[in-house]
């Protein structure tokens, strides 16, 4: 299935946003954590700075959270890992609230309580987790209610290439299969568990190839590419809306950051990123479109200056917002 | 130890991989396997230099894949080889706990004792810095609750290195929890005073000793990693306004020095326990209750406090988590309140 023109243009802007945000917070991020201001000896203070914590950012990943999230709807269910924050914007989550989330903000997805591993937003059903395989067998239990409930609604698993060699990755494409589940499986392949090179942790090249260990089909996407993501993610969708069960998915795709932000990255060849720069996907869609005839300059500049201001205005948003109470720690351990 | 001894300033880190690197040149059975801790060095810098030194034969990167390399530890060590194997935060013992407690922690004992498991479990713990409820946590009650496995909680270097060296020659499961925010990193902000002095030449710290960190008079704080430094500042404070505390690092929670608890507080008459792990069920009950069911040799003057994380997953935003996990500030008013309490 090939994208239409629309969705070839929302695949184009999402990625635009996606990778505005995830600079922006690099520059962010480091505010408050850079000498001479932190504690004396150190290069880096993690826990300083209004965005403290890790932080994993997705720049380069844009085509994975795009071309999947495009078949979406709100009702389908999205469950990403501790790089969220492409499949986050891909899935339409708020990114005010998400934005202030970071900032440990009250006005924050989860009242600053969750941090950017933990963005929880019921409205268009986004998840996601910092253990690593947490979210195929939780994609599982989505897909297995909208086949409880009678609806038509996928679940996507999303997790990295590292996240295929543990136990529940398993466990769940069995249970998926074997129930015959309306979920994709959607494996990001940027080749690193932090400084663990995938040759080095995985016993089979692809994991697309896993998949016929459970009986489903295992598509490998060979390039960072948003629109073969796009035909590879309609075909497993279409096929979970049948109800004709799960598919996984393994994208090759590029991190250009560290594996967090602060990485010292001695693990990485030197000049790599830039290297992967030269093959960025959001100028390759965009030379696509205006080949199409469905983007020019102006039209480019128009789109690029309507994401910032909305990425500008997640930032102050965040910035700006009041923390929580003190107290506030201690509500919301159980529901109401 | 002798006085020809070198001694130098290490950070825990530093002690702790040092330790890890004496035994392996001093025992070819000993080997490392975890995520990162080879090229990397270990996120927190527990392995740092070691794959350069013994090769990645003995310094093993593992896939994401915590059953099947714990599981490994337990099938290495049957056959007479000693693993350290690195859980990198303690939070992720959730996905690998059942090769831990319900094997290596009961086989010795299922077998009668034919079996042995000489396994080092190395993990982080600890918040402070903002990562949130999955990757802040301490739960070393839960590994302490748990029979069969010993639990070491370093606050110092010094302490880390003679610890880590018993827990390596020890015949039995220990799990080595070092305080990220003791470790000494460059790109975390630590208490100072876990950096200190450690000899080069090898030694051990017998495991179940408490050490009194300070004496004093007026009052016991029990505690343990990194709330050990944090009650040292606070007694501090507490200090120049004419409170005198004691302060008892317990060191191991498994073997537990009770007698050290006992002793200081049969003589302070007043204990606070200042702990980072949550509140119920926990360390600090434990310690309250072995005071408690000493109570006809041991007089107290005041009830005792405890002092943890209030049952609360640790929050992300900064004065959330500041608000949780017990600090200097904290510990000091809640040593002037138990203060002012008397029980007659
Ligand atoms: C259960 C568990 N083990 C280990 C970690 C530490 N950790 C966080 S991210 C990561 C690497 C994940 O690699 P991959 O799945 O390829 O995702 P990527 O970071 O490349 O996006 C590791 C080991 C964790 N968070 N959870
Ligand atoms: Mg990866």
């Amino acid at each position: 299935m090939d994208p239409t023109s629309e969705q070839l243009l929302w695949m184009y802007e999402k990625m635009v946003e996606i990778r505005e945000y995830e600079e922006t917070m690099a520059k962010v991020y480091l505010e408050g954590k850079l000498p001479p201001k932190i504690q004396k000896g150190l290069a880096f203070d993690i826990g300083a700075g209004p965005v403290p914590g890790e932080m994993h950012l997705a720049a380069g990943q844009e085509p994975v959270a795009v071309g999947v999230c495009a078949h979406l709807k709100a009702e389908d269910a999205v469950v990403g890992a501790h790089r969220p924050h492409h499949f986050a914007i891909a899935k339409n989550v708020d990114l005010n609230a998400m934005t202030a989330e970071m900032f440990g903000k009250v006005t924050g997805l989860g009242r600053g309580k969750g941090g950017h591993m933990h963005l929880f937003d019921p409205a268009v059903k986004f998840s996601c987790s910092g253990i690593v395989g947490a979210s195929a067998p939780q994609a599982c239990g989505a897909a297995l209610a909208a086949k409880k409930l009678g609806k038509d609604w996928v679940a996507i698993g999303f997790f990295g290439e590292g996240a295929a060699n543990q136990g529940a990755f398993h466990e769940a494409l069995n249970l998926a299969s074997l129930w015959k589940l309306p979920v994709i499986f959607v494996c990001e392949d940027n080749k690193y568990g932090i400084s663990v090179e995938k040759q080095d942790s995985t016993s089979i090249e692809s994991n697309a190839d896993r998949a016929a260990g459970y009986g489903m089909p295992g598509v490998l996407v060979e390039t960072n590419d948003a629109v073969a993501v796009f035909r590879a993610a309609g075909d497993a969708v279409a096929r979970a809306r049948r109800g004709e069960g799960p598919t996984l998915i393994e994208v090759k795709t590029d991190r250009y950051l560290g594996h967090f932000q602060g990485d010292p990255e001695t693990y990485r060849p030197k000049g790599e990123a830039q290297e992967l720069r030269t093959h960025d996907p959001i100028p390759a869609l965009g030379a696509l479109l205006r080949a199409r005839d469905l983007l020019d300059d102006a039209g480019d500049a128009r789109l690029r200056q309507a994401v910032s201001a909305r990425v500008e205005a997640a930032y102050a948003f965040g910035r700006n917002s009041p923390y929580p109470e003190p107290s506030e720690a201690l509500l919301h351990v159980f529901a109401d | 130890m002798t006085t020809d001894t070198k001694v130098r300033t290490l950070s825990m880190a530093q002690a702790i991989s040092e330790a890890v690197a004496q035994e392996m040149e001093r025992d070819q059975r000993v080997f490392v396997m975890g995520e990162d801790v080879g090229k990397y060095g270990g996120i927190f810098s527990a392995t740092t230099g070691l794959l350069d030194k013994f090769g990645p034969e003995r310094i093993m990167d593992t896939p994401i894949s915590e059953t099947g390399f714990m599981g490994a530890a337990i099938g290495a060590a049957a056959e007479g080889l000693r693993p350290i194997s690195e859980l990198m935060f303690v939070d992720f013992f959730g996905v690998c706990f059942d090769q831990i407690y319900n094997h290596l922690a009961k086989n010795t004992y299922m077998s009668g004792g034919n079996t042995k498991y000489p396994v080092v479990i190395t993990t982080g713990i600890g918040g402070g810095y903002n990562d949130a409820a999955q990757h802040s946590q301490c739960l070393y009650g839960i590994f302490a609750h748990v029979p069969g496995l010993k639990v070491v909680v370093p606050s110092n270097a010094y302490d880390a290195k003679g610890l880590m060296t018993a827990a390596i020659r020890d015949d039995n499961p220990v799990v080595f929890m070092y305080h990220k925010g003791i470790m000494g990193l460059s790109w975390m902000s630590y208490f100072e005073g876990s950096t200190n002095a450690v000899p080069l030449e090898p030694y051990t710290i017998p495991f179940g000793e408490a050490k009194v960190v300070r004496e004093g008079r007026d009052l016991t704080i029990v505690t343990l990693s990194q709330m050990v430094q944090k009650a040292v500042l606070a007694a501090d404070t507490l200090a120049a306004e004419g409170i005198d505390v004691e302060i008892i690092d317990l060191r191991t929670l498994v073997p537990l020095d009770r007698e050290s608890v006992l002793r200081s507080v049969a003589k302070t008459g007043r204990l606070l326990v200042a702990d980072e792990d949550y509140l119920s069920f926990g360390v600090s009950g434990e310690i309250a209750a072995i005071v408690a069911e000493h109570l006809d040799s041991v007089k107290l003057k005041a009830p005792i406090r405890r002092l943890a994380v209030p049952d609360v997953p640790i929050p992300f935003s900064r004065p959330l988590e500041q608000f949780a996990i017990p600090q200097v500030d904290g510990i000091a008013a809640a040593v002037r309140e138990l203060m002012q309490l008397n029980l007659n």
